[in-house]
């Protein structure tokens, strides 16, 4: 069984989910620690949402130098696939793994909503369970969602195909050209503001087509890299 | 001992949506003069001997590898900060 590690930070929140999600998409999710020196021989890593550190200098920034980040970007860059999901984001790109930034959202306030994205690049471990162009309801919720970068940058990733979801309908946030989440050139590493890990279960996600708290559009980002995996 | 401030601002290009809602503050509150707003971060840096050149490098590179994200911050002064010798 493959198993796959979720990373808890001295103030990360959503890393029970994210291990629930795991399971519910039939691997073994191993618990890491900020402090551990090494990965326990994990298949793949989470990255989970939450204020690690508080949130304090900058969204992620003291996260980065967490004894166990070193592990993973070193494993990151061999070709480990990592998802970072909202606080994992800004994680994964103040460790340099991610391209961007995030700042406060335009508006200044906390939201908290269901989000249809759409998914533009299934090439990823972590998207190749999803149809190119599909739209999918998960919740997103942070303070600190507006994802930047310079023009070129911006250019470069929409010209690789790197941006993998775009908010849909409305940009809840101000974040440049509608980006929710973006990949590296190998496609191993994902980042994203959106939460899939609470869209896996029926009675516990956003509303869906099957009605109230149906939708579990996002177990297929957990059962996608099971499969990049055994591919 | 000695103190080196650190100065961080957004970059000019980066929209301050926490500078902006300042700006939006300040004429409610009876300050109409001013015409926009930028916040940043000042760091204190103590050391507990004097200032010296290499501190100053010290403090820099900090400011520009840690105490900055260079893709969305600037790291616009290093300066000794004279006053601190008074409290030592």
């Amino acid at each position: 069984m493959a198993r796959i590690g979720v990373v808890t930070f001295p103030g990360t929140l959503d890393d029970r989910d994210a291990a629930r999600a795991v399971r519910l998409a039939g691997a073994e999710a191993v618990s890491l620690w900020h402090a551990d020196a090494d990965l326990h021989g994990v298949d793949a890593v989470v990255l989970p949402g939450g204020f690690s550190y508080g949130d304090y200098l900058r969204a992620g920034a003291i996260s980065r130098f967490a004894p166990v980040m070193g592990e993973i970007v070193d494993a990151a860059n061999r070709g480990l696939p990592v998802l970072g999901i909202c606080n994992g984001f800004q994680v994964l790109t103040e460790a340099h793994l991610l391209p961007g930034s995030m700042i406060k959202n335009d508006h200044l306030h906390f939201v908290c909503r269901e989000q249809v994205l759409s998914v533009e690049n299934v090439d990823t471990a972590w998207t190749r369970d999803y149809a190119q162009g599909e739209r999918i309801t998960v919740p997103l919720k942070n303070q600190d969602g507006q994802y930047v970068a310079d023009e070129r940058t911006l250019d470069e990733l929409e010209g690789e195909g790197r941006v993998v979801f775009r908010y849909q309908d409305v940009n809840p946030n101000g974040s440049r050209r509608g980006i929710a989440g973006i990949t590296n050139a190998a496609g191993n590493v994902v980042g994203l503001m959106p939460h899939p890990e609470h869209a896996v279960e029926q009675g516990f996600g956003p509303d869906g087509a099957h009605g109230p708290r149906t939708g579990t559009d996002g177990l297929r980002f957990f059962t996608s890299v099971l499969h990049a995996l055994v591919g | 001992m000695g103190r080196v401030v650190v100065d961080v601002m957004p970059k000019p290009e980066i929209l301050d949506p926490q500078g902006k809602a300042v700006a939006g503050a300040l004429p409610r509150l009876g300050f109409g003069q001013f015409a926009g707003v930028r916040q940043g971060k000042r760091f204190e840096l103590e050391v507990d001997g004097p200032v010296t050149d290499e501190i100053l490098a010290a403090a820099r590179a900090a400011g520009e590898q840690v105490l900055s994200n260079p893709v969305i911050e600037d790291v616009v002064a290093v300066y000794e900060d004279t006053d601190a010798q008074v409290g030592a």
